[in-house]
């Protein structure tokens, strides 16, 4: 048990916590989480009313048991119950259940949504605290929604409490994160702006985190806040340690204030006006000045917060990247870093580090610390720290230190982690042929590179090698004298066979005029590889031999015996029997002319940006990308190094030979064009490509309702389209239940629309104005697939002219246990009493299956709720007095009679809830408008419960008669 | 449960770490901070332009406000009293964004909540037949 248990201890609740603690086995304690599960559930269930207390004690252990990593499916309701508590325990406890369980999907979230705005308009601030912390924690669109317009508001007002303020300010950036669209801008940004100046650090520290997230889509906005970003961070740099009071930290002035601040600055270019960036660049260098001064406390929480801000400075220094005198100062501040004992500052540095080397006024003084970081690499013990190295390695290079940076590269490759060898390996491999001054060093680091970690060296990397020996005619001599001195170790890797007998065959009678390298000699050479190597290799080698052939005709006769020997002629692969059949024809029935002119040399290579820059940029992700690419200013290292083109054409260009050694599966087999075409998606897109399932939370809602351009590959077909439609007459009658079905949707959006054996259909659908979006799911739970699977959507009588419903085609297979969507995009045009019908058909083991639903689209989901007045509702009412504008049902009800129930429905309903209306409380009074094309159907609507004798009275009255009967009976059904 | 999956490839992956290697660690396309106190593992996921030392003095300041708040705090108390570990946090931390740093300031938002449920509890007549 705790020392001290502070506030209400729920003794239940410790003893549960207990009991778990001494379960002697994982078997125990799911028995004894399951007996507390049977407990609270039938406590829930039971029929005496829980006081608020006990709910909130096994709410409580729900959570404890959610915690332990025990799935929770109920309890939902009774969290919810407790948020409109007045007591604060219960409502604090109703409110972390709600933020630690409640999806976003969540059918309780209009309940939840309503707490939430009543406790925002409490006045209360602890109230409003939690209301906020909750909206902040779940940050889901739904809230984002409801609450969006009124937080800006909160945050703003003279009246708010510091830590209503705080709060408001940081959950309006959870909102704008999760739905930028749902956040209007407006007259309050200034005013937040201008919480920089507020006197409460609190108020500040939150708030800066605000403009810094919403000045990167809007600069102009919020550009005022830089001065007032610069006076106050200059004002907390200049302040003694003990002015701040408890906002110092470890003897450092507001630490996390002023690392914001920092943050907030790099979002702008250097400020315009001179004083302001006089005095910010007096900020900067009182950071740097400080780091040289000695520490004020031995405590590694002085040291870290302090050299936090000032990494956090030199950040900016670098954003800014035209103080020389400042860039070289953090230059060497880094420099001290690297040898420091503190394996994190030696972390950052060498990060920090990498981003100065791409500056033209740093890069010279990083190269300064070559040595140290050489050293890093081949002594420090983390991994992690290796990996900058490598990385700020790669970053400092040029043409002065390629060589020794790249001999030390390769050399720590020998004994590199596993993780990071084929990184190494690229950048060894763009470095060799960036600063390559002799190609023949080029040549020798790539075979160096294969001998070392031939594993790791992918086939950009030998692909990029073969084309710039084919397109440099000074070094091809030395390559084939080189790859044949390679091939000779008795176990040389098979990537070396591949780059060997590619360069040979292409360049093997450069080497052929000295007899230890004669044409016989290379050849029983690769010869004597060919039966330890990979089917790719050997079809590659396969082409070398018949290159041999006519570079070297005194090799025919022993080619030709090996081509025609069985073991190739019957060649199990199909690739290799190929050619060795094509080949040894080709060498047999071909004149040396015609065989001179289909193997001849290949041509250079196209050029274009490198594959291995490109390879290298997809594993770093494609932020890193870009600080790969710039910072490299060194212009005359283009000329040889431009790179050429990605595809591995290696073998398979526009030659006339293209077919006979282009080998359909040119060189390795898994390869042929489509790696290429990765390449080429990689480069230019900005990230791993988003699968197109369902919709994002960051997709605008109404921006995705806009219909599609038409020439869209997607196109939706069925409306207007009446050709796809098989038309009511086609299809059978919906399915008895489908009234029923369609009654459970009236008041919701999302849930289980139909399910038997062979098939469930859920739904899940928004609605905003007169436009619709709903997802429907077709979940095969057979495990068979079905056929000719086909949803179809159909309009009944004048729906087409009332309704528009244009569908998405879905596969025609729908594999056992799959699941498929189809997505439907709903225009309101004017008002309709009948839903479309949703026709499905498919075949199920041969036999045809058809399956007619009503889709749960109501008039009533075109509504949106009005807040009125009490005086306005009662004008408008008046103004319905027409006896065919109101219609009236009295009913017995089906539910039991909770006014939280009611009062979701009637919100699920989609009218707005008036308060204050009705003299009476019990009754609930509600107003809205439907959106259609054509017009606007104002509606307004009172239900009077009557308790004792189990009935409703539902009144409706709306501008259009229909309308009132069609509303009236559809939300009647649902009490 | 994909929630699951992360803690145990974190908690594997934090927990091989040996002592004196670095705080920080590239996981996915987030960085992991962490720090560890007795037998506990404090971890924060930063994203990559995020100042790594601050988050570790982040973890720091927690730890201090709970230790504060239930005197020399110890993992049990952490256990027995988890709802109050997330209160703290909340005040301290929001939305992945430091709400208020001053420990008085954030311990004074507690106990005032704390006072709030004594004064409530009352009501209840203390704490008797609560035992389930």
């Amino acid at each position: 048990m705790p020392a001290v248990s502070k506030g209400d201890g729920m003794r239940g609740l410790a003893v549960f916590i207990s009991d778990i603690r001494n379960c002697k086995s994982k078997e125990a304690e799911i028995k004894r989480i399951n007996k507390e599960l049977a407990n609270i559930r039938s406590k829930f269930k039971g029929d005496k009313a829980l006081d608020g207390y006990s709910k909130k004690k096994y709410v409580c252990k729900l959570l404890f048991i959610f915690l332990l990593g025990h799935d929770i499916d109920f309890g939902h309701m009774e969290a919810v119950n407790l948020l409109s508590s007045n007591k604060y325990t219960e409502k604090q406890i109703g409110y972390l259940f709600i933020s630690v369980l409640v999806n976003s999907n969540s059918e309780l979230i209009r309940l939840i949504n309503n707490a939430i705005k009543n406790d925002l308009a409490s006045r209360n601030p602890t109230f409003m605290c939690l209301a906020l912390h909750c909206i902040a924690n779940v940050g889901s669109r739904e809230m984002g929604e409801a609450f969006a317009a009124d937080i800006p508001r909160i945050l703003v007002a003279g009246d708010s409490m510091d830590s209503v303020k705080q709060s408001a300010a940081l959950c309006l950036l959870r909102l704008y994160k999760a739905s930028p669209d749902l956040v209007p801008m407006g007259e309050w940004t200034a005013r937040v702006v201008h919480l920089l100046n507020d006197q409460h650090m609190g108020v500040v520290t939150a708030a800066v985190s605000l403009i810094t997230c919403l000045c990167k889509k809007n600069p102009d906005d919020f550009k005022t806040c830089i001065s007032l970003a610069v006076s106050r961070l200059s004002r907390i740099v200049s302040s003694a340690s003990t002015d701040l009071q408890d906002y110092t930290y470890y003897f450092v002035p507001a630490p996390w204030l002023s690392v914001k601040l920092l943050r907030l600055l790099q979002c702008y270019p250097p400020p315009e006006d001179a004083a302001v960036k006089g005095r910010l660049v007096e900020c900067l260098e009182t950071v740097l000045n400080k780091a040289q001064e000695p520490p004020k406390s031995k405590k590694v929480q002085h040291s870290n917060a302090k050299n936090a801000v000032l990494f956090e400075t030199i950040s900016l220094v670098i954003h800014y990247d035209s103080e020389p005198n400042l860039l070289v100062r953090a230059c060497n501040q880094l420099g001290q870093f690297l040898q420091h004992r503190e394996t994190n500052l030696r972390y950052l540095a060498l990060e920090s580090m990498c981003t100065l080397a791409s500056s033209e006024f740093s890069h010279e003084a990083v190269k300064t610390h070559i040595d140290t970081v050489i050293n890093a690499l081949k002594t420090e013990r983390d991994v992690s720290v290796r990996q900058r190295a490598a990385d700020l390695l790669y970053a400092m290079c040029d043409r002065s230190n390629a060589k020794q940076i790249v001999s030390e590269m390769l050399r720590y490759l020998e004994t590199a982690d596993y993780a990071i060898r084929e990184e190494i390996v690229l950048k060894v491999a763009i470095l060799a042929e960036k600063y390559a001054v002799d190609y023949s060093w080029y040549v020798d680091t790539i075979l160096n590179l294969i001998r070392i970690a031939g594993d790791y060296v992918s086939e950009e990397v030998w692909y990029r090698v073969l084309q710039i020996v084919t397109n440099r005619d000074d070094v091809q001599g030395y390559a084939a004298k080189t790859v044949f001195e390679a091939l000779q170790a008795p176990a040389c890797h098979e990537n070396m066979v591949k780059v060997g007998g590619y360069i040979l065959g292409e360049f093997g009678n450069l080497i052929a005029g000295d007899p230890r390298s004669s044409p016989p000699v290379q050849f029983s050479l690769l010869h004597s590889k060919f039966h330890l190597c990979s089917v790719a290799t050997r079809a590659l080698l396969l082409s070398t031999y018949i290159k041999f052939i006519n570079l070297f005709p005194e090799t025919k006769a022993t080619i030709q015996g090996v081509l025609r020997a069985g073991s190739q002629l019957r060649n199990a692969d199909v690739e290799l029997q190929q050619r060795a059949v094509e080949y040894l024809t080709l060498s047999s029935v071909a004149s040396t002319d015609v065989l001179a002119t289909v193997l001849e040399e290949m041509p250079p290579f196209p050029e274009r940006e490198s594959s291995i820059l490109a390879k290298l940029k997809r594993k770093k992700g494609p932020g890193a990308a870009s600080a790969l690419d710039e910072g490299r200013r060194d212009p005359s290292s283009n000329d040889i190094n431009g790179g050429m083109d990605p595809t591995p054409s290696t073998v398979s260009t526009p030659s006339p030979s293209a077919d006979l050694l282009g080998l359909r599966a040119a060189p390795p087999p898994a390869t042929p064009a489509a790696p290429a075409a990765n390449l080429l998606v990689d480069v230019f897109s900005d990230g791993p490509v988003q699968p197109s399932a369902g919709p994002t939370p960051e997709e605008t809602f109404l921006s995705e309702l806009e219909p599609p351009a038409p020439e869209s590959p997607m196109a939706l077909l069925a409306d207007p389209a009446p050709a796809a439609d098989p038309g009511p007459e086609n299809i059978g009658p919906p399915i008895p239940e489908a009234d029923e079905l369609l009654n459970k949707f009236v008041c919701k959006n999302s849930g289980v629309l139909f399910e038997n054996q062979l098939l469930q259909i859920g739904v899940k659908s928004e609605f905003r104005q007169n436009l619709g979006r709903m997802y429907l799911f077709y979940g095969n739970k057979t495990s068979v697939q079905f056929q000719n699977f086909s949803p179809t959507v159909v309009h009944p009588g004048d729906l087409q002219t009332q309704l528009a419903v244009q569908t998405k085609r879905v596969a025609a297979q729908v594999d056992g246990g799959a699941q498929v969507q189809q997505v439907l995009n709903i225009e309101c045009l004017r008002d309709f009493l009948t839903p479309p019908l949703l026709s499905v058909r498919f075949r199920y083991g041969g036999t045809p299956q058809s399956l007619t639903l009503k889709l749960p689209v109501t008039l009533n989901k075109f509504f949106q709720p009005t807040e009125m007045a009490a005086q306005d509702f009662f004008q408008r009412w008046k103004q319905l007095s027409l006896p065919l504008q109101e219609a009236q049902k009295i009913f017995k009800a089906n539910h039991p009679m909770d006014a939280e129930v009611t009062k979701a429905k009637l919100l699920g309903f989609g009218s707005a809830l008036l308060d204050n209306v009705d003299p009476n409380p019990e009754n609930f009074v509600g107003a809205g408008i439907i959106q259609t094309k054509a017009l606007q159907v104002g509606c307004l609507l009172r239900l009077e419960p009557n308790a004792q004798a189990q009935m409703y009275r539902l009144t409706l009255r709306t501008s259009k008669e229909p309308v009132s009967r069609h509303l009236c009976e559809l939300l009647a059904q649902q009490f | 449960k994909e929630k699951k999956k992360i803690t145990r490839e974190l908690v594997q992956t934090v927990l091989a770490r040996k002592p004196k290697m670095c705080s920080f660690l590239e996981w996915r396309d987030l960085k992991i901070v962490y720090k560890r106190y007795a037998s506990l593992y404090f971890c924060c996921a930063i994203e990559d332009q995020d100042n790594e030392l601050i988050t570790l003095e982040i973890i720091h300041r927690y730890v201090e406000l709970l230790d504060k708040y239930f005197g020399s705090v110890c993992e049990l108390d952490i256990i027995f009293n988890f709802e109050k570990a997330y209160f703290i946090l909340d005040e301290f931390l929001l939305g992945g964004e430091v709400q208020e740093t001053s420990k008085k300031n954030v311990l004074k938002a507690i106990e005032q909540a704390d006072l709030l449920q004594e004064s409530q509890n009352e009501e209840w007549g203390g704490l008797s037949e609560d035992i389930l």
